[in-house]
């Protein structure tokens, strides 16, 4: 069972890796986007922990989650945080008020939250976007988390020979082709902090 | 009188916008109408915070029309619609940015209903300029 804590450090160590990545999220961002993804999950992850050690009141995992979520959304100012904090939301919604939930529960609760990514943004997956790294990597949670991390990241790079069809890349038409997406690089990163809290190295 | 709301990536866009339906709508009341534009910060981008509190600005009981550029601003208030911490009757208007706005305003300050607003915005998609 995954109590509180455990998605206080599912926060806090996302938001690690996002801080160790922003550049290369970045980098991502310059020839497809606006060049600000990483700065913007920065700015976005670092409220998060923020909020999380203000606010001890967050004591259950929906609402650590809920929490983090409705911070993304406030301070990103990017498309990533109303699409980032919706994930958490729904997700952190559809675990209920539970002090502690399963692994099975978690997967069904983070199957809605992609699902209401993915009707909020208008996208399916082969869009490149967020979902070509989601969509796997929530599937392969069936099998472990480690595998959830493994099939997000395989997500993301699938994503460079595609053409995007949602988002300003889109307007690039064929010039999209070629480069890896952004947002599903930084769902990897999200899935595999989700994996690395969940099943540390050594612990399995 | 439905309130407006407009959003867009930049301060400056909103507000010219606002104010050019404002002067098209002049002639009258003018509905309550309020421009949240870029970040918190002053940069180009989306404020959650910006767009709630525009939206409790021109909240007269009578519902709030949003309209939204591109992008983030778009999903930014799909979301906070999602989460319904808007004021109770507000929409997304789906329409083009300057036209749509206009479109609404002039409706809105006749005293027209939400569902009037947003058809009159919607509709601004059908103008063919070519």
């Amino acid at each position: 069972m995954r109590d509180a804590e455990f998605f206080r450090r599912w926060m806090v160590a996302a938001a690690a890796a996002v801080e160790r990545e922003a550049d290369r999220l970045t980098e991502l961002d310059s020839p497809i986007g606006d060049a600000d993804h990483g700065s913007n999950l920065l700015r976005g992850f670092t409220a998060v922990i923020a909020a999380l050690e203000t606010e001890p009141t967050a004591a259950t995992p929906g609402a650590v989650l809920q929490l983090s979520g409705r911070t993304l959304i406030g301070t990103v100012g990017g498309a990533s945080g109303p699409l980032y904090g919706t994930l958490l939301r729904r997700t952190g919604k559809a675990l209920g008020e539970s002090a502690e939930v399963s692994d099975a529960e978690l997967r069904e609760a983070l199957s809605q939250g992609v699902a209401a990514v993915a009707q909020l943004g208008g996208a399916a997956p082969g869009d490149k976007t967020m979902l070509d790294a989601l969509v796997p990597g929530v599937a392969a949670l069936g099998t472990s988390y480690r595998a959830a991390g493994n099939a997000s990241q395989d997500g993301a790079l699938a994503t460079v020979p595609m053409r995007a069809r949602k988002g300003r890349a889109s307007y690039l038409g064929e010039r999209s082709i070629g480069h890896q997406d952004p947002g599903a690089t930084s769902s990897a990163l999200l899935l595999g902090t989700l994996a690395d809290v969940a099943e540390p190295a050594g612990a399995r | 009188m439905v309130g407006i709301v407009l959003v867009s990536h930049s301060a400056r866009v909103a507000e010219a916008v606002a104010e050019l339906a404002r002067e098209l709508a002049a002639g009258g009341p003018v509905a309550p109408l309020a421009a949240a534009g870029g970040t918190a910060v002053g940069g180009l981008g989306t404020s959650a915070e910006r767009i709630l509190t525009a939206a409790r600005e021109v909240d007269r009981g009578a519902g709030v029309a949003l309209l939204a550029d591109l992008g983030s601003s778009v999903l930014t208030v799909k979301a906070l619609l999602m989460e319904d911490e808007l004021p109770p009757g507000s929409l997304l208007l789906d329409a083009p940015f300057v036209e749509g706005a206009v479109a609404a305003v002039v409706t809105a300050s006749t005293g027209a209903p939400l569902a009037a607003v947003a058809a009159s915005a919607a509709d601004a998609y059908t103008y063919r300029k070519v």
